[in-house]
This record gives C-alpha cells, sequence and structure tokens, in this order.
C-alpha cells in the first residue's frame, strides 16, 4: 500500500474516493461555517465520531469476512447497562476509583461473549451471519430492557465521567483511545497473518478452507473482536454521559455499516482496508459536525445522509464497473 | 393445499426450496421411523412447531385458546403481517428490504395528517401514491441500477425517516372527529363479527398467494431470485420483476399504514421504527430463504402469527414484555438452522 501512495497518489485517491470526498467537505465547510476550522471543533468531531469509529473497525473485519454484525448497537446497550450499573453495586462500595474497574471488565467479558456466541452459531450452524445478527440484535436489546428493568443507571462516581471529557495534551482521551485502536486493527489487518486470513475467507471460502485456514474460528475470532469494540464504544460512550439507557445504541448499526461501506469495503467480502473504514467514519463525522454547525434541521441530515450512501454505491458502481462480466440488459 | 405445493417446486426443480430439499431425501429416509419424522421435520417443521407452540400454551393457560384471545393476537399481528406479505415476494426476488419499517411511518403520518386536511378518501388515494413513489426510487436504484439492496434500503430507511420528519414536522398527528369518520372501519370496524384488519390481512394474502403460486408474473419472480442470469437468459426482464416487487411492498405497506392509522386514529414520527426487524423474523420463521428464489406466501402468515402468538402466550403467563425477544431470538435461529441441517444431511456446518 505504502509503494503505491509513493508511486502515484492520484491512482490511490482513485482507489479511496472516499478521502477526497472528505477534502471536498472539509474545504467547504471551513468556507461555510466561521466556526468549523477550530481546534476545538476538530477534537469535537474526534469525539463525537469516536463511538461509532470503534465499532466501525471491528465490523470491518466482519465485513471482509463477508459477514455482517446487526447486532453491535444492542451490544452497546448492554456494556453500557453492564458498566454503570456493576461500579455502583454496594459490593463495590469501598474501593474508590478502583470500583469502576470491575464494570468495565463485565462490559468487555459481556461484548466479547456475546461475539464469540454470534460466531459459534455461524461456524457450527452454517446459517447466514445476516440472520444469526438480526435474531441476536432483538435477543440482545430485549436482554438489556429486561436487566434493566427499562430503568436509566446513573454513575455515582464522577471521576468515570471525567474521565469521559478528559484529554492527553490536545487530543481528547476519547478520541486517542479510538486512534489507538485503529492503528492496532490496521497493523492486524495489513500485517498479520490473522488479517491475511480475513481477505482470503472473505475472498473465497472454500479456497481458504482448502488452503488449510480454519474458517470457523477465524471467523469466530472477528466476531469476538466487533463485540469488544462496540462494547467498548459503550463503556466510552456511558463515560460522555455518566448513564446508561436501555435504548442506548439504536441505529448504530446502521451508522456504522454505512460509514465501513462509505470506506469501500465491499458487502460481498474479500476487500476494504481500515484507512478506508477511518475515511469513512470522518466523512460522517464532518458531515454531521458541518451541518450540525450550519443549523441545518436534524431532520435533513438523516435524507442527506441516507442519499449519500446510495449515492457512494452509485458512484462505486459507475468507477468500478465491468463491463466484460456484467450482464447488460 | 398439496397441489400447490409441489406445483412451485417442479418449476424450479433442483434449487433448494424447502420443499424440494426434503424431497429429494425423501426416499432414502422412509426406512425408518425417526428418519421419517426428521423428513417431515424438515419439509414442516415450521408448521409442527407452530402447533407445538399452541399446545404449550394452551395447557398453561386457559385464557390463552379463547376465541376472543386468537382473534386479539391474529388482529394485533395484522400490521406486521400485511408488511410481512409485501416483503416475502421482494425476498423471493432475491433482495431486502429493511426500509418499510420507516415507510410505515411516512404512510402513517401522512394518511392521518391528510385526513383532516382533504378528507379520508383522497388522503388514502394520496397516501398509496406517495407509498408507491418510495417503493418505486428502491424499486430504480435496486431494479435498474441494481444496486445492493441490503445497502440502498439502509440508506433509504434513514432518509424516509428524515422525511417523515420533515413533513409533520416533528410533531404527532392526530385525527379530531374520530367518531364520525368512516375511516375508522379499516382499524376499528368489523365484517360479520371478523374484525377488518384481519379480513383485510386474508385478502392480502390470498391474493398475493394466487399472483405468486399461478401466475406467470409470480413464476418470473421465482426464477429471478432463484438465479437471475439464468432468468435474463430465459427473457425474463429482470430490472421489471426487480421493480415490481418493491412496488408490490410498498403497496402493502400503504395498506398496513391505512389500517394502523385507522386503528390508532393517529400517528407518532416513528411508529414504524424496528418493523422492519419483526417483518423480517416472520418472513424468515415462515422459511423463506434470504438468498431468494424459494418460500411461500402462506408460511410468512404462519411465522407471522407464530411471533404473535408466542408474544400474547408470553404475556399471558407473566413473562415480562421484552422476554418474548430474547424467545424470538431463539426461535428465528433453531428455525433457520433446522431447516438448513434437514437440507445438508447433518446437523452441524461442515466447515472446520
Amino acid at each position: 500500500m505504502s509503494h503505491s501512495v509513493l508511486k502515484s497518489p492520484l491512482g490511490w485517491l482513485a482507489g479511496n474516493p472516499i478521502w477526497g470526498f472528505i477534502a471536498l467537505i472539509f474545504i467547504f465547510f471551513s468556507f461555510a461555517n466561521p466556526y468549523f476550522f477550530a481546534l476545538q471543533n476538530f477534537q469535537n468531531i474526534l469525539v463525537q465520531t469516536s463511538t461509532i469509529g470503534v465499532i466501525a473497525l471491528g465490523m470491518t473485519l466482519v465485513m471482509i469476512n463477508g459477514n455482517i454484525d446487526l447486532s453491535v448497537g444492542a451490544v452497546v446497550a448492554l456494556a453500557a447497562s453492564l458498566c454503570v450499573d456493576i461500579q455502583g453495586w454496594s459490593l463495590f462500595a469501598d474501593w474508590g476509583n478502583w470500583a469502576i474497574l470491575p464494570g468495565v471488565v463485565a462490559a468487555l467479558l459481556a461484548g466479547t461473549a456475546l461475539g464469540a456466541l454470534n460466531g459459534l452459531i455461524v461456524w457450527k450452524t452454517g446459517v447466514d451471519a445476516f440472520i444469526v445478527t438480526l435474531g441476536a440484535m432483538l435477543g440482545v436489546r430485549g436482554l438489556v430492557f429486561v436487566y434493566t428493568k427499562e430503568q436509566s443507571f446513573f454513575a455515582m462516581n464522577f471521576s468515570f465521567s471525567d474521565f469521559g471529557s478528559s484529554s492527553i495534551g490536545p487530543i481528547p482521551t476519547l478520541a486517542a483511545l479510538f486512534l489507538i485502536c485503529t492503528a492496532i486493527v490496521h497493523f492486524v489487518l495489513s500485517r498479520t497473518v490473522h488479517g491475511r486470513n480475513t481477505y482470503a475467507v472473505g475472498g473465497n471460502r472454500s479456497a481458504a478452507v482448502n488452503a488449510g485456514i480454519r474458517v470457523g474460528p477465524h471467523m469466530m475470532i472477528n466476531f469476538m473482536i466487533v463485540g469488544f469494540l462496540a462494547a467498548l464504544a459503550g463503556v466510552t460512550l456511558s463515560s460522555q454521559m455518566g448513564a446508561a439507557t436501555p435504548n442506548l445504541g439504536t441505529n448504530y448499526e446502521l451508522w456504522v455499516i454505512t460509514s465501513v461501506v462509505l470506506g469501500g469495503t465491499k458487502l460481498k467480502g474479500g476487500a476494504g482496508t481500515i484507512t478506508g473504514t477511518l475515511g469513512g467514519v470522518l466523512a460522517i463525522g464532518i458531515l454531521r459536525n458541518g451541518m450540525n454547525l450550519m443549523q441545518v434541521p436534524a431532520f435533513y441530515v438523516l435524507v442527506i445522509l441516507g442519499s449519500i450512501l446510495i449515492a457512494v454505491l452509485l458512484l462505486d458502481k459507475q468507477l468500478n464497473r465491468k463491463g466484460k462480466e456484467e450482464l447488460r440488459l | 393445499m398439496a397441489d400447490i405445493r409441489h406445483e412451485i417446486p417442479a418449476d424450479r426443480a433442483g434449487r433448494s426450496g424447502p420443499d424440494s430439499g426434503g424431497k429429494h431425501k425423501g426416499g432414502g429416509m422412509a426406512h425408518s421411523g425417526l428418519k421419517s419424522f426428521a423428513g417431515l421435520m424438515a419439509r414442516q417443521g415450521i408448521l409442527v412447531a407452530f402447533v407445538l407452540f399452541l399446545i404449550a400454551f394452551s395447557v398453561f393457560s386457559d385464557r390463552f385458546l379463547s376465541a376472543e384471545n386468537i382473534f386479539s393476537v391474529v388482529r394485533s399481528s395484522a400490521i406486521i403481517g400485511v408488511m410481512a406479505l409485501g416483503v416475502t415476494v421482494v425476498v423471493i426476488g432475491g433482495n431486502l428490504d429493511l426500509s418499510v419499517g420507516s415507510m410505515l411511518s411516512f404512510s402513517t403520518v401522512l394518511v392521518v395528517d391528510l385526513h383532516d386536511k382533504i378528507g379520508p378518501g383522497p388522503a388514502i388515494v394520496v397516501t398509496v401514491l406517495a407509498t408507491l413513489c418510495l417503493g418505486a426510487i428502491n424499486g430504480l436504484l435496486v431494479g435498474v441500477a441494481r444496486l445492493n439492496s441490503l445497502i440502498v434500503t439502509l440508506g433509504m430507511l434513514s432518509a424516509i425517516q428524515g422525511l417523515t420528519l420533515i413533513y409533520s414536522g416533528g410533531k404527532n398527528v392526530d385525527i379530531v372527529h374520530q367518531d364520525t369518520t368512516w375511516f375508522k372501519i379499516f382499524g376499528r370496524g368489523y365484517i360479520a363479527d371478523i374484525p377488518v384488519p384481519i379480513v383485510i390481512f386474508a385478502i392480502c394474502a390470498i391474493v398475493l398467494h394466487v399472483v405468486m403460486a399461478y401466475t406467470p408474473f409470480g413464476r418470473r419472480i421465482y426464477a429471478t431470485g432463484g438465479n437471475p442470469t439464468a432468468a435474463v437468459f430465459s427473457g425474463i426482464r429482470r430490472s421489471r420483476v426487480v421493480f415490481a416487487t418493491y412496488l408490490i411492498s410498498a403497496l402493502t405497506v400503504a395498506i398496513a399504514a391505512i389500517v394502523l392509522g385507522s386503528r390508532v386514529m393517529g400517528s407518532q414520527n416513528n411508529v414504524g421504527q424496528g418493523y422492519e426487524l419483526q417483518v423480517l423474523a416472520g418472513v424468515i420463521l415462515g422459511g423463506t430463504s434470504l438468498l431468494g428464489g424459494s418460500g411461500t406466501i402462506w408460511k410468512s402468515v404462519i411465522g407471522v402469527l407464530i411471533l404473535g402468538f408466542i408474544q400474547n402466550g408470553l404475556l399471558l403467563l407473566g413473562f415480562e414484555y421484552y422476554v418474548q425477544w430474547l424467545v424470538t431470538w431463539v426461535v428465528i435461529i433453531l428455525a433457520v438452522w433446522l431447516d438448513i441441517a434437514a437440507k445438508r444431511g447433518r446437523l452441524l456446518s461442515p466447515i472446520a
């Protein structure tokens, strides 16, 4: 990848049109709104995108595998509820700030376990991931409502919510966390055996089996990664709000899939990059932030985002059309 | 019923429909009682599960099997059921429609809002036309532009949600004179002691079943979903067929919206949020393959009714409302798993 960047920046841009799009909307909003081009706003954008972004990293892996995970929104809600509830248990009353730890650990474990469950079902039953995670999306959300008894939880310990608004130097902690996760997942995907297998399994599953890749456990690990990252997003989100509501994370799967697809990952699997996903996440973040600053009503933002998703798909189809293979009607 | 079931697979012999899968194995399995039971489960698993659920719930709750309760379950399933019919057609055609939920919000808000402005009759006409336009957009993008239906309808889900909020300005709408308007008949009326929503559901189901099972048009939809390339080579205009499936889906959403609007006599902006999942769950439970090319309308009806009866039965047994979602999770995966396991002849997937 880095080789081709040096070779031809234009060629790279053609392969990753999302970064050209980001440059366009960035320049547009910088001129259109006086408050957009400011360090504090950039920090805002990073924090706002970190939640969706962290989940999108894991979703990229799963989607390159040719699978999909629709249950991430519900996992976010479950992790947030667990995290905020458990740290308030009287069992940990005299732990001080350490009481946060069991909550966070339980949340991350729950997310990973649900990911493992999804992966195990996909592996062992051979049911399509779309159906498995569609079921989990309903089921886990039901679990959240049963667990919370439809109540919101509030974090009594203020250092938990302070963490959400703290920063390391000029970079907000949550943004730093997101960037670190991005770097790690990028490394895993582009430099490790697991990453190469991810492309192989998504590109041609039976060929991957013949090449000796244990496809089932491999897919399960990726589901665990997305579950873990969704739970992490739930924890950071609840620390931003200092609370957890059972409705948290509704429609997140939609936003996440939108950003991943914007970033050029193919639904059929076998293609996609973390840099692309980062671009997709930032594009949506900048659009939402910019339109917000320009006081576009929230209703229009929904229409615009939906249209952009479809437009990108249409554009991608036109740019990457393989004329010979396609059946012309 | 048997003739119907054999006519469709004959038309697409060799494809992995729920019926043909069981039929191929029938010869080898017949020599053992257990095996033939497995064959029965494979072919009619959804019916067997349905009957088991009914028996279990009626044992544990004496109110469950009363006519009053059954009518109330079917009536409350009718809205999701009517939408599931349209989505079944889309799925058989090889695509998905996730936009039906927000489309339902849009149509319900539209019909309720216009009712007081231009009268019930024109309101219904405008709503049906507007919803068909949304369906046509889906159809153009998926059928003609040949984009991925999952992404397109996901984008439309968001866009239509925004459209609804823009139209209503974020406010809820309602009908002022609820008792004097004839519009109330769709949701609250009775025909020969049967609630009108059930009658509408039944009529829609019968019409679509006839269309899918007996007409050349229905066969074209099966062919397109089963193997698009082969369909095109046999002279089927794929884009038109897919376009038509989305129009049918939009039409059923409009019908559901009229029933819902008339029943509630008002509407919130997000009334249909999450309906796409319930609808899809019903369709999947009915054994329709998401890959397209197989599935039947009447099984989707049963899938939706199973969801309705599970919901009702769990409530009657005293469980919390959201427990039904957990049960739905398990039931969906089990249903699809058993269906797949029966086709491949072994319980677990062969992948390493």
